[in-house]
This record gives C-alpha cells, sequence and structure tokens, in this order.
C-alpha cells in the first residue's frame, strides 16, 4: 500500500495538484462546503427519526425530500476527499489522523447501510403508528456522533504532531501508521 | 485597508489572555477549529433546507412557515456554535486576519447574512409569496456560501 501511495505521489497529476496555487485550496474549500451539506441535511434526517424536527411529515416523506441532498453532498465530499489524498498521498496514507477517520467512515458506512435497509423496508409501518424502534433511534444518534468524529479527525489531519519525518516519535505511532525508521539513529535515547 | 488604530486593536486583541492561552496550546486550536466545522454543518443545513424550500427545489407542497419553523433553532445554534468557537481562534491569531483579505470576506458576509436572514428573509417568508421568495432563497444561500467558503480561505492566506 505504501509502495502504491509512493507511486501515486510521483505521478504527473499528484504532482500538479499539490503544487498548484489555487486548485488545491479550492478543492478544498469545495470539501468543506460539501461537509457542511452532507452533515447539516443528515442532522435533520437522523433527528427526525428521533421526533426532535418535522414531526408532521412522515419519515418516508422527509428522506424523500431530504435524502438526494445528503447523497449529493456525499458524492462531491467523496470525489475532493479522494483528490485531497490524492495532491499528498503519502503524508495522508502515513497519518494516523486520516486512518481513524477512514475506519470511522467504514464504520458509520456499516452503520447507515443497516440503518437504511431497515428504514426502506420499515418506514411506511413507522409512519402509519408513528412508533419508531428504539434502536433506530440510537442508530440515528450513533450515525451523527460517527460522523462529527469524522469530521474532527478529518481536521486533524492537516496538523503534525505525529508524522514519519518527525521523528523520533513513540515505536507503537510508527507502527501504526508504517512509518519506515532507521531506529539506530536514535540509540540512547530515552523509549528507544 | 491598513488602519494603524484598527491594527493597534487587534494586536490588543491577538494579545488577549483567550489568545494567548489557544495560541500556547498545541492542540487547542485544531480542537476549536473542530467545533467551528461541525457548527458550519448545523447552520448549512438549516440554510439549505430553508433556501432550497424557498427556490421550490425541496419540500414541494409543504407549508414554508413549518420549514421555518423547524430550521430555525438550528439556525441560532449553530450561528452560536460559531461564534463561540471562532472567538478565541480569531483572538488567537488576530493579526493574521488583519491582513487577511479572506477573514475580511467572511466577516462581512457573515454580517450581511444574518441581517438578511432576520430583518430580510425570515419576514418576507412570512408576508410574501411567490417569485421573490425564490431570488430571497438564492440570495440567502450565496451569501452563506462566501461565508462558509471564505472562511476556509483564512487558513490559506
Amino acid at each position: 500500500m505504501l509502495d502504491f501511495a509512493v507511486w501515486l505521489s510521483e505521478t504527473e497529476w499528484s504532482i500538479a495538484l499539490h503544487e498548484s496555487l489555487y486548485l488545491y485550496p479550492w478543492i478544498e474549500s469545495t470539501h468543506v462546503l460539501s461537509i457542511c451539506l452532507f452533515f447539516g441535511t443528515l442532522l435533520f434526517v437522523d433527528l427526525r427519526l428521533t421526533d426532535k424536527v418535522f414531526n408532521n411529515l412522515s419519515i418516508s416523506e422527509m428522506n424523500r425530500k431530504v435524502l438526494p441532498l445528503t447523497v449529493f453532498g456525499f458524492l462531491v465530499m467523496s470525489v475532493t476527499g479522494l483528490l485531497l489524498f490524492y495532491a499528498i498521498p503519502v503524508r495522508n496514507y502515513q497519518n494516523i489522523f486520516f486512518r481513524i477517520k477512514m475506519i470511522l467512515i467504514v464504520v458509520a458506512g456499516i452503520n447507515a447501510f443497516f440503518f437504511h435497509r431497515r428504514m426502506s423496508k420499515e418506514a411506511k409501518v413507522w409512519d402509519k403508528d408513528s412508533s419508531i424502534p428504539r434502536s433506530m433511534k440510537n442508530s440515528a444518534i450513533t450515525s451523527l456522533v460517527l460522523w462529527s468524529l469524522v469530521i474532527i479527525s478529518g481536521r486533524m489531519i492537516a496538523y503534525n504532531w505525529f508524522d514519519c519525518d518527525r521523528q523520533p516519535q513513540p515505536r507503537w505511532i510508527n507502527e501504526l501508521t508504517s512509518c519506515e525508521v532507521d531506529y539506530s539513529l536514535f540509540e540512547g535515547i530515552d523509549g528507544f | 485597508m491598513v488602519s494603524k488604530e484598527l491594527l493597534d486593536i487587534f494586536y490588543i486583541l491577538e494579545d488577549t489572555f483567550i489568545g494567548e492561552y489557544v495560541r500556547s496550546s498545541i492542540w487547542l486550536f485544531p480542537v476549536i477549529e473542530s467545533f467551528h466545522l461541525i457548527g458550519l454543518g448545523i447552520l448549512g443545513g438549516s440554510v439549505v433546507i430553508m433556501d432550497f424550500k424557498l427556490m421550490n427545489l425541496i419540500f414541494r407542497g409543504t407549508n414554508k412557515i413549518y420549514i421555518l419553523e423547524q430550521t430555525k433553532n438550528f439556525f441560532i445554534f449553530g450561528l452560536s456554535l460559531l461564534i463561540f468557537t471562532g472567538v478565541p481562534l480569531f483572538l488567537s491569531e488576530a493579526v493574521k486576519c488583519y491582513y487577511s483579505q479572506a477573514f475580511w470576506i467572511k466577516m462581512i458576509g457573515l454580517v450581511i447574512g444574518v441581517l438578511f436572514v432576520y430583518f430580510v428573509r425570515n419576514p418576507l417568508i412570512v408576508k410574501k409569496e411567490g417569485t421573490i421568495l425564490i431570488l430571497i432563497g438564492f440570495v440567502s444561500f450565496s451569501i452563506w456560501t462566501v461565508v462558509a467558503a471564505s472562511g476556509r480561505w483564512i487558513g490559506f492566506s
């Protein structure tokens, strides 16, 4: 995987993107705007399931009207996110917060998959008797917490508290982030 | 745009206890920044839902005043979180902000956006019908898009 990231970093477009004066900031701004669209609309979809907002609208109706915006936000967020990764692949790949973010996205994705699978089957029943199962409410809250953590960890990627080129740093960090380190250089330093 | 008096004030603001405290911590700025982004998301959600409704892009057939009632508290909460987190971020690098064009665009956009929402958009949602509301929704959405995008550009200054 590291070899792949290194290969990506050496491609012409990756270098151009990384060194561009305006394109990279524009992509990052679009990434932030799409996060707002995605998270902001998801907030209403999830809170509808907890009966906190839009109680006059059925769950099916709420999903039909708002979810397309959430999906659109997610798609733009994913494309711009991939481009941001492509611009600096090695550093991102070896960044602890990037890895945490990816794990959180996978967990949030699994939660969303089961959440929407059940919702698509049962939403019409909930529309009629207006009793949403407790587990669905919990899943909605879990979704919001997970995506908030994704935003927080994503923001942290920009900071280099832990970076492969900032040595010495704890071995467990190096191992978690696939840093290739020659420890013989740090002999005599506490902890190495 | 350089005004000696204003710049002096920004220096004083940067030297305040909060500014010093945030600056001296390696993790505080990023953590506050993360919650700033979450605040932006909450405000963004309320703006998108209300303004897209006004532009007839979503919630066709749903009462616009009902949408306003459902989104207005999220707007207030998102805005409060933005201000609550934005102030310490600003104080920690006030002088940098002073020289940042993006910062001034964001601040002017923020003031215009808040005034527009409370003195133009929300009152007209209650009083008016028809095409004017499409324009109102478009203007409001555009202002808030500029605020969000220019905020990100402060970091690139």
